[in-house]
């Protein structure tokens, strides 16, 4: 026998062999793919992508490893699977033609009657199943559905013994198999027909929930006997010229690597705050409430990317590409320019325009084209609208994590709900997974509106701990003194605590005076 | 008009040898007119099935006189045999009729 390529992995789960799948993120999840020889039932109510997930287990075999594969349809015709499936970019007519794709169709007809006179076996379907599995010589098998089955043929319990014969029939050859079933609730019963019996060795679950008012798909592996995975639902998505991308948001290990090399912030009086700069693969989380300045530092990061020779993607969802670009031209830059030369590449969205899963893959996909130095997204919190707590943090973790692999400097900032003081939601999300927190604040003072910073956490790092006035003008951020004898800045109700007010306020501008 | 039937089945299978003894009794027996068999096996011939987009062994088609119909199992059933082909003898006066 030939040795495997790069199709099995045996790894850490001992006897039970895995075919990677190649559906992007799944793997992860399946830890190593699905078991290899074995028949996995996947199961899912209407509409659950059951279908497009079987078809692209086949697609990617195909494409990612050389394995050709049969589909077996029960219920669509071969011509609408080929037609529904060009979305994705998969040509299954040309893979016909290369005898890497078969269809073994199985569809009903509705153009012929049929009566049924004493005993009959599904062996003509079996016969058919094995001669094309040994004519394309497939490595994978999908079956498309069990339900449709039951519907043709009126002996349910003749459908399962015979359905359990070409089970076994698979396994004998040696090929991996996915077979797709109907279930009729999300939480319930594994599949109708009580299918579940034959293949019981192997279940996942897809999962079409709504979750406050929104579609929320998810894949569950119930189980893999003799063999590991990760437990849970794991949220996917279905796009087009892809297909299913699963998520595998928890499932990602902290391997990042880190590294000593600064960058600047745009900002050297920043810079000196954070102790010569960020660090290239970190997380930097600007927080404030609104109008306190996270998009000029922004702004003054994409400047600085751009300053160096950099490269800086930056993913707008509050304001539009012209305010950005006046913005940034009264403070002295030109994103017009920036953008001519290859150092930025701005792309302006409403957050409501996709799902927060789609969002993920886009700023990936951008990321990857792209392939820049720098990643900026103003605001995280724009995003938090359009999903649920839960499902955000996940993003949020699932795009820090990609970010960091890619050793890219990732600024994001996130919108505080109070104008004094407080935190907002996005903070104690993501707080622990970012590297540096920035916290941008409205001080209130002798009736007067002021504005600090402060570098609240600067991991690997020292940092000023001091939090300084901030004095915006046309040539962008200033840094000035730091607000000294002043208390309760951050909990929003600053009160000083000086000896005399001649020598707080002498103290407090002092250096202000001295720069102009 | 000549019955030209179709049996598919799978190779020594009990059910399959009964259908083509059954077949055979009943073409004897009740057919009016001529009448041609014959006898697949998808063992052998796996991509006849596929062409037929047969599922069940063993199945009747009745290719022609048209519409073409489908009789599945061992056709011990006798009358249902006969309704499926149109040689009852209600249906094949009827037939008879329609196509006068």
């Amino acid at each position: 026998m030939k040795p495997e390529k790069s199709g099995s992995n045996s790894s850490q789960s001992g006897s039970v062999k895995k075919l990677v799948t190649g559906i992007p993120g799944f793997d992860l999840i399946c830890e190593g793919g699905l078991p290899e020889g074995r028949t996995t039932l996947l199961s899912g109510t209407a509409g659950s992508a059951k279908t497009v997930f079987a078809a692209q287990f086949l697609a990617e075999g195909i494409q990612k490893s050389e394995q050709s594969g049969v589909f077996i349809t029960f219920e669509e015709s071969p011509e609408d699977i080929r037609r529904n499936m060009l979305g994705f970019g998969w040509d299954i007519a040309e893979w016909e033609k290369q005898k890497r794709w078969a269809f073994v169709d199985a569809s009903t007809r509705v153009d012929v009657e049929t009566v049924v006179s004493g005993e009959y076996d599904l062996g003509a379907l079996l016969a058919r199943i094995e001669h094309a599995i040994h004519t394309i010589k497939a490595k994978r098998v999908a079956i498309d559905s069990l339900g449709a089955i039951f519907n043709q043929l009126p002996n349910p319990s003749l459908v399962r013994s015979e359905l359990f014969r070409t089970a076994s029939a698979l396994r004998r050859m040696n090929v991996t198999a996915l077979m797709t079933a109907e279930r009729l609730q999300e939480f319930g019963e594994i599949a109708r027909y009580g299918v579940e019996e034959f293949v019981a060795d192997n279940v996942i679950i897809l999962r079409n929930c709504l979750d406050e008012e929104r579609r929320r798909r998810t894949v569950e592996i119930l189980k893999f006997r003799g063999t590991n995975h990760q437990k849970g639902e794991y949220p996917f998505t279905v796009s087009p010229g892809a297909g299913v991308i699963v998520l595998p948001l928890s499932a990602i290990e902290l391997k990042q690597k880190s590294s000593d090399v600064r960058a600047t912030s745009g900002n050297i009086e920043l810079d000196k705050m954070c102790g010569g700069g960020f660090f290239r693969d970190s997380i930097i989380l600007v927080s404030g409430a609104t109008g306190t300045g996270k998009t000029l530092i922004t702004t003054q990061f994409v400047a600085g990317a751009a300053e160096a020779g950099e490269r800086c993607l930056l993913f707008a969802f509050e304001e539009s590409r012209e305010q950005l670009f006046r913005n940034a031209h009264g403070w002295g830059h030109d994103f017009g320019k920036m953008e001519r030369d290859g150092h930025l590449k701005v792309i302006c969205e409403y957050p409501e325009v996709l799902g927060l899963e789609d969002h993920l893959i886009r700023i990936k996909a951008c990321i990857e084209e792209f392939q820049p130095n720098r990643v900026a997204i103003d605001s995280l919190s724009a995003l938090e609208r359009v999903s649920t707590d839960k499902w955000f943090r996940e993003f949020v973790i699932s795009i820090t994590s990609h970010i960091k692999h890619k050793e890219i400097t990732g600024l994001f900032t996130a919108t505080a709900a109070s104008l004094l003081g407080g935190s907002s939601v996005t903070e104690s999300h993501i707080s622990t997974i970012t590297d540096s927190i920035i916290l941008l604040r409205y001080i209130e003072m002798l009736g007067e509106i002021r504005r600090g910073v402060t570098v609240l956490k600067m991991r690997g790092s020292a940092h000023e701990k001091s939090i300084r006035e901030i004095i915006i003008d046309h040539q962008g951020m200033h840094i000035g003194a730091p607000f000294r004898d002043v208390i309760g800045i951050l909990s929003g109700s600053p009160t000083h605590v000086s000896s005399s007010e001649l020598d707080r306020i002498g103290g407090l501008f002092a250096e202000d005076e001295l720069k102009k | 008009m000549t019955h030209r039937l179709t049996l598919y089945i799978t190779g020594r299978a009990l059910s399959s040898q009964r259908a083509v003894e059954n077949l055979r009794r009943i073409m004897d027996q009740r057919s009016a007119g001529p009448y041609e068999i014959s006898i697949v096996d998808v063992l052998e011939h796996p991509e006849e099935a596929e062409t037929h987009c047969i599922l069940a062994t063993p199945t009747l088609i009745r290719e022609s006189p048209p519409p073409a119909r489908r009789i599945v199992g061992d056709l011990s059933d006798t009358d249902k045999v006969l309704v499926g082909l149109g040689l009852n003898s209600v249906n094949s006066a009827a037939m008879t009729k329609a196509s006068q």
